[in-house]
């Protein structure tokens, strides 16, 4: 069997190990975050979000996903 | 007659009914959020931008209770103590959805929340020349505010005192002197802590008002909702149908011809 090789990325400041080359999209996707609720940065880069099952994610990537909360 | 019904306000060629803006924070809970805004007939509502909770996936979400097709988002950058980091929320906040009109708040000190009007006034004029729609929370200073007039705001929000004190207006002059030298929207923001707050900003002229703290931490929030929705009302009826002047000496209502 061939060996999956993982890697550890951080998504809204957890670590969270994934399998590398995992695309963007799926790890979203496993997290139920509603896509056209949220806005996506990766590395401080913000990303569109019609693009995310093309990024491929790397190892010590950032990630955060925001979305709006009560405030004044 | 004045009629109210016309007197639109319009920010960024949006026109609004409601001259009251208010907060979502502080609420016990997004239902009773929810409520408070419709009862208070705001059409424009703020929310703040930040991280989702991946590990919480069921946690309610703001859009659920309060739906953006039909209040206007406007999404704030509370919390930033920079340009840089007001520049990067508010970029995410269009990201979201494609929200332009946003509330730029730069804060500069942690006890007594008093904006930083040198990174504000940087942040505004980068926000303009990327295309948002900049309404600014400031100090009650003319100049500053002629300042980000200059830089390309759409609508200048002077705070009456510091955020969420419910002092009141402490400077009305200065409110005054704004709203003489600028025909952008002017909306007080941050400090009220009554109906009559409220009342007291729009007769001095002010467009509109921005509440939060002052309805969501009220012992009966429904009921003062309604409260400032009628005190905005009350008081931009008062500023439109003319004053009296102010004389020193009494002048008697009744008259004096024919008394016995």
């Amino acid at each position: 069997m061939k060996k999956v090789k993982k890697i550890k990325i951080k998504i809204n400041g957890k670590i969270k190990s994934i399998t590398q080359d995992s695309n963007l999209s799926l790890v979203l996707k496993n997290l139920k975050i509603p896509l056209n609720k949220v806005a996506i940065e990766l590395n401080e880069e913000i990303i569109d979000k019609k693009k995310i099952n093309k990024i491929k994610l790397k190892k010590n990537d950032k990630i955060e996903v925001v979305h709006f909360i009560g405030g004044g | 007659m004045v009629n109210l019904k016309k007197d639109n306000l319009i920010i960024a060629n949006k026109k609004f009914n409601s001259r009251l803006i208010v907060g979502t924070g502080k609420y016990k809970s997004m239902s009773e959020c929810a409520k408070a805004i419709k009862l208070s007939g705001a059409e424009i509502v703020t929310v703040a931008v930040r991280r989702v909770n991946i590990s919480d996936k069921n946690k309610p979400l703001l859009m659920d209770y309060i739906d953006p097709k039909k209040i206007t988002y406007l999404p704030n950058t509370a919390g930033c103590f920079n340009s840089k980091e007001a520049l990067r929320t508010l970029r995410l906040a269009r990201e979201i959805g494609g929200w332009k009109l946003v509330k730029l708040e730069v804060l500069g000190d942690k006890k007594n929340l008093f904006p930083d009007m040198i990174e504000t006034l940087k942040s505004t004029e980068v926000l303009a020349k990327e295309g948002f729609k900049v309404m600014v929370y400031c100090n009650d200073d003319p100049l500053m505010a002629k300042r980000l007039e200059n830089s390309g705001a759409d609508a200048i929000m002077p705070l009456a005192a510091p955020i969420g004190s419910g002092l009141g207006i402490q400077n009305k002059i200065n409110i005054q002197i704004i709203r003489k030298q600028t025909k952008l929207p002017l909306i007080i923001d941050a400090g009220l802590g009554q109906a009559s707050d409220a009342t007291i900003a729009m007769e001095l002229g002010c467009d509109g008002v921005l509440v939060n703290t002052a309805i969501a931490k009220a012992k009966k929030p429904f009921e003062m909702a309604l409260a400032f929705k009628n005190a905005v009302i009350a008081g931009r009826q008062c500023f439109k149908s003319g004053r009296i002047d102010k004389i020193l000496m009494g002048n008697p209502s009744s008259p004096s011809k024919g008394i016995i």
